[in-house]
């Protein structure tokens, strides 16, 4: 028999009888499945983080905020520079000849998460009726939108799914004023659905502010954008950063999906640990068990190569089945799990956990990499094995 | 205790075996010490803040600012002993990576509101008098090489200067302490003094306090004081919410999202994973021992005393493992460089290590305990 044939032979009959050792297999499947539960439900966290920031904003469309100024909330534009920066000529126009722009305001206020008394911090964005027309991913789903000049809101639809007394009807008191919510929106599930949205003036009264935040605008071509940036930024009566929208959501959401995929990985690298000896463990103790199986086989004639290959298939086997266990327990328990957490702007934003595929091959290509360690050393000693030793193993 | 030795030489009758064993449970302890100091880090932290002391916000939200005029109403009221204001300055020094928060507070009514700090005399009526006086923490000053005299420029991404400018500069006029360990461990941040923020902020940003830190003069009055002060403002402009320091802290730190509950889920699917590998180990050393069980058991040993054995060694595995992780989470606890966040592997950490050790051991324990005990001695001397 040739090399190959025999490998073949042994580790399918190695396979067939894995039934035989499930206590055993089971220590190696559950280990790893859950070092790979683990792994791929935390990184499901930042990669659903990440596709919520970088889906918000679009590439023609520019955000204009004070200069140096590290977020919306900490900007403040005026009106006069407001009104001026509309007028850029990289801004288009619309049939009756405005600017394709939105002046927006944007203020914290504090809404209870569902079943919890404390407020959390929520945007509360005042925008311009240009807003609505200006993002055009924009869907009001259930209601309407708020009138200009009046204290209504309209809802993100994350938002109201996360936080508790967002329906429509309901009343919110900010500052001694009431609100009433007329409407839910969506923006394709990104970091806007977490906000809460209203005019900019009626903002601007309640709270008594008399400037906006930020002025978003709609470019007249994507390569209009660098004209327009050199030009405010050269305007000295301005101090102002000019960024693509979508540039400045997925810069907002570095921080933090590397902080998560830190997390992540020191706590898969000491889990891994505890698994790699639980495999060596059941990989040990299934070489020991066919010690006079393996004996036979080597006085039969059988070569070092195909008891390695038999081992280390085993092992690879089970890890196989453990990390697909565990990635299946992942996508099974956390895809699609709604979470909120502190975004950019000091306030929530929701998103959900995403399992994706390549966080599964990623959580697969752990399992093997634990599994093949796991059975490397267990493999190489079975092959050590002397033939008389091994025979009367039993 | 004198059968220490029995269950000893038990446990390490498969020296491999036991080894890899312990080293899965050290890992698992390991990452279940690091979790819960996270989560205790959490929870447990604020434990100790001073229950006479209230936090005075706006409604909206703390990031709006309450304005100044507040402070002589607030103070007015009956059971109050003092009144601070305290705004979050938001400055960077050098490179953002390194953030601390600092408070631009009036120095005067600082040291009265906060008697926990503790400062040199001479320094104290430094920071009063100097208007662009700042106070550094003693750990905050040891993590930047800051001493008395130093000029700190911080750069504010919320507050501008009139001329435009956000680079502030601050003298540091003192280094304070804490007054206990818990209090040491919280000198990470710095004071500034108001003169110089309201001189310098332009017209439209002046008069802002930011929140009120009010002291009480019984602790026993929170409830009925901060209830007292929001219905003084209620249905105004500003509109207060008022909670003691504790519950102000938490809200502050529940704003990450329920962090408490992903470590716990964690520490679940750890604790469980090592209950499957400590599990078989446990069963696969009982049934290799079954000849040498019935000879105790010929030997005279009851079979509840057998049962107890096996138990005795299931928790001995278990506790040395645990503590191997535990000490080693300690141990790196402990070592964390001071500009991460005061990690502690603390008493209730170890409790919980404890609680899971015994918890574990019965677990993985008991099933091959009870079939010890349950031996026929002729059926097992047989290897029937």
């Amino acid at each position: 028999m040739s090399t190959l044939t025999q490998v073949g032979e042994i580790v399918l009959m190695n396979l067939r009888s894995i039934p035989q050792r499930a206590g055993a297999s089971t220590v190696i499947v559950v280990g790893i499945a859950g070092v790979v539960a683990v792994l791929v439900a935390m990184l499901s966290m930042s990669a659903g983080l990440e596709r919520t920031l970088s889906a918000t904003g679009s590439m023609d469309r520019a955000v204009v905020l004070r200069g140096g100024s590290n977020g919306e909330l900490s900007s403040f534009l005026d009106r006069a520079s407001s009104t001026l920066i509309e007028q850029d000529p990289s801004i288009a126009r619309n049939g009756d000849g405005l600017p394709i722009a939105s002046r927006e305001l944007i203020v914290i206020t504090e809404v209870p998460r569902k079943g919890q008394q404390n407020g959390t911090n929520v945007t509360l964005r005042g925008v311009e009726p240009m807003g609505f027309t200006l993002r055009s991913e924009l869907r009001v789903i259930q209601g309407r939108r708020p009138r200009p000049g009046i204290r209504e809101l309209i809802v993100g639809h994350s938002a109201q799914k996360q936080f508790d007394g967002l329906d429509i009807g309901a009343r919110l008191q900010f500052r001694g004023s009431d609100w009433y919510i007329v409407g839910v929106f969506s923006t394709n599930g990104d970091a806007h659905e977490s906000e809460l949205w209203a005019d900019a003036e009626a903002v601007q009264s309640a709270f008594q502010r008399t400037g906006y935040s930020s002025v978003l605008a709609q470019l007249t071509s994507r390569d209009a954008f660098d004209a327009m940036r050199a030009r405010l930024s050269a305007d000295p009566t301005l101090t102002v950063d000019v960024e693509r929208e979508q540039d400045y959501f997925s810069k907002q959401s570095r921080t933090l999906t590397s902080l998560i995929t830190w997390l992540a990985g020191i706590i898969t690298v000491i889990m891994g640990f505890g698994a790699l000896f639980g495999a060596l463990n059941t990989m040990y103790s299934a070489v020991s068990s066919r010690t006079a199986e393996i004996g036979t086989l080597r006085a039969l004639g059988f070569g070092a190569l195909p008891v390695v290959a038999s081992v280390m298939a085993e092992a690879l086997i089970l890890a196989g089945a453990g990390g697909l266990l565990g990635a299946v327990l992942a996508y099974a328990l956390f895809n699609g799990y709604s979470v909120s957490t502190l975004g950019s702007n000091f306030t929530q934003v929701a998103f959900d956990f995403a399992v994706t595929p390549a966080l599964v091959l990623l959580g697969l290509a752990s399992a093997l990499f634990i599994g093949f360690l796991g059975g490397l050393l267990p493999a190489l000693r079975a092959a050590r094995l002397p033939v008389t030793e091994a025979l009367r193993g039993a | 205790m004198k059968y220490f030795q029995l269950i000893w030489t038990a446990l390490f009758r498969k020296k491999l075996r036991t080894l890899f064993t312990l080293l899965s449970l050290s890992a698992a302890f390991l990452l279940i010490g690091l979790l819960q100091a996270v989560t205790s880090l959490f929870a447990g932290s604020v434990d100790f803040l001073g229950a006479d002391r209230l936090i005075v916000q706006a409604r909206t939200s703390f990031t709006q600012s309450l304005p100044m005029r507040m402070l002589p109403q607030i103070e007015m009221l009956p059971g109050i002993s003092r009144v601070n204001h305290s705004q979050f300055f938001g400055g960077q020094f050098q490179d953002s990576r390194q953030p601390f928060p600092q408070f631009v507070v009036n120095p005067q009514r600082l040291f009265d509101t906060y008697p926990e700090w503790v400062i040199d005399k001479d320094q104290r009526a430094n920071f009063i008098s100097t208007q662009d006086g700042a106070i550094v923490g003693r750990l905050l000053a040891e993590r930047f090489g800051w001493k008395v005299g130093d000029i700190v420029p911080l750069n504010s991404f919320i507050w501008l200067k009139a001329d435009g400018s956000r680079v502030w500069e601050w003298r540091v006029v003192g280094i304070f302490d804490g007054k206990n360990q818990e209090w040491k461990d919280r000198t990470q941040l710095m004071y500034l003094n108001y003169g110089q923020f309201e001189e310098a902020r332009p017209l439209r940003a002046k008069g802002l306090a930011g929140v009120f830190v009010v002291r009480l003069k019984h602790p026993e009055d929170s409830q009925r004081v901060s209830d007292m002060i929001d219905a003084k403002f209620e249905n105004s402009v500003d509109e207060t919410k008022t909670q003691n320091e504790q519950e102000f802290q938490l809200g502050f730190i529940k704003q990450f999202g329920d962090i408490g509950f992903m470590m716990n889920l964690i520490s679940a699917a750890v604790i469980f994973t090592i209950l499957i590998l400590t599990g078989y180990t446990m069963s696969q050393a009982v049934r290799e021992r079954i000849p040498e069980l019935a000879v105790l058991k010929c030997l005279g040993f009851t079979d509840n005393l057998v049962l107890w054995l096996v138990l005795a060694e299931a928790l001995l595995l278990c506790a040395i493992g645990a503590g191997i992780g535990m000490g080693l989470s300690t141990m790196l606890t402990t070592a964390l460089p001071a500009e991460f966040p005061p990690l502690r592997t603390d008493g209730r950490v170890w409790l919980f290590a404890a609680t899971t050790v015994v918890g574990l051991a019965l677990a993985v324990g008991l099933p091959p305990a009870l079939r010890a005990k349950r031996l026929k001695i002729v059926d097992a001397l047989a290897g029937r």
